[in-house]
């Protein structure tokens, strides 16, 4: 059917067009895009690091979440997952990772150690990469199952959905305009 | 090759004058000797007897006591035939020959004792720290160090702070009958 240009009141509806259209906000399309591609960049310390790999692995297969494309580059990153003990000698190391990553960036502590310092009350050891770098979701366990992890990692896709996207993202803009 | 207790026999003869002590204990035997003849013992361990093995070398913190500090070394032979124990008591500004040119092993031995107890190695080729960063103001297994840690600051190499130790220690129950017991957390002290 070819539309008639002259007929106005028919070009509000394209029957052209019908059944492509989503009508959706953009802060849900930004999210609903970002939190289906994570892709981690494994800051692998100690033990926690040997369930990651496991978790990427084909038993238990993260790719399945979209979250498999682990990135040893941080520029290529978005989500940091900090698995295992943080020595005060590699704390700073740690950092100046997470500094080149782009942003929006979230951090994962996976495992006791990284969330708290876990058993190590010691001289040698951070207690908590969270006093470093601001830590989205933590994983409790010593290490944590794979299963967990990858239930940490829906609860960052969760807190991704529910974000205002666009707002964070313009802040400075939106300023202007209200302005 | 000369068994361990000939070894012995002819080390305490020919260093008579510089030995402290001889023990054995359950089939480890243990010569104590003065800081002075104790590269020339080690020498001669290594040259004469055979010892061409370093297991390790460690040393010990007798906070409160004088001479301070115990140089512990664990030599062995190769084929495992004979271990022998060698301590020698260390004063707190007194430097320890170095055996790095005996045992090539020695080096990072030497270091990590350096680093962790403070005792400086004289002749070492490469005396910097190794498990800490160069730096770091502290020896952390000294008996008057924190386990907590001491504050330090070095902008953008590193830092330290202090652990929180209350509520501890913090220790898994291997054993426990569910994940959520054996889940290191902090317990109540008896």
């Amino acid at each position: 059917m070819v539309s008639d240009n002259s007929q106005s009141h028919l070009t509000t509806y394209d029957s052209k067009i019908e059944g492509n259209v989503i009508v959706t906000r953009v802060d849900a399309a930004m999210n609903w895009m970002r939190k289906n591609s994570l892709w981690p960049m494994p800051m692998g310390l100690a033990c926690c690091a040997i369930e990651m790999m496991a978790s990427a692995c084909s038993r238990f297969d993260l790719s399945r979440f979209g979250m498999e494309v682990m990135r040893f580059s941080p520029r290529q990153a978005d989500v940091m997952i900090v698995s295992g003990t943080v020595t005060y000698k590699m704390a700073l190391a740690v950092k100046r990772i997470w500094d080149q990553m782009p942003e929006p960036k979230w951090c994962i502590a996976m495992g006791a150690c990284a969330s708290s310092g876990g058993m190590y009350r010691s001289y040698a050891t951070l207690q908590g990469i969270d006093r470093l770098i601001p830590v989205d979701v933590y994983i409790s366990g010593c290490p944590p199952r794979p299963e967990a992890l990858i239930n940490g990692l829906m609860k960052l896709q969760e807190k991704i959905e529910g974000s205002s996207a666009l707002a964070e993202q313009k802040k400075e803009f939106f300023e202007d305009i209200a302005s | 090759m000369s068994d361990l207790i000939e070894d012995i026999a002819v080390l305490k003869q020919k260093f008579a004058s510089g030995l402290v002590a001889e023990t054995e204990f359950r089939g480890e035997h243990t010569l104590e000797v003065i800081l002075a003849s104790l590269r020339d013992v080690l020498v001669f361990a290594n040259q004469d007897l055979g010892y061409d093995f370093l297991l390790d070398i460690s040393s010990l913190d007798h906070f409160g006591s004088d001479p301070r500090f115990e140089m512990v070394y664990e030599l062995a032979t190769v084929d495992d035939a004979k271990h022998l124990r060698v301590r020698a008591k260390v004063g707190e500004d007194e430097e320890v020959p170095t055996v790095v040119d005996l045992w090539a092993g020695a080096e990072w031995h030497e270091r990590e004792v350096y680093d962790m107890m403070g005792i400086r190695f004289k002749g070492h080729p490469d005396l910097r720290r190794i498990l800490m960063w160069e730096g770091y103001p502290f020896h952390p297994l000294r008996k008057d160090f924190p386990l907590a840690g001491r504050p330090s600051e070095m902008p953008d190499v590193a830092f330290s702070g202090v652990a929180p130790m209350e509520g501890g220690p913090f220790v898994t129950s291997a054993g426990a009958e569910d994940p959520i017991r054996r889940e290191p957390r902090s317990k109540a002290m008896d």
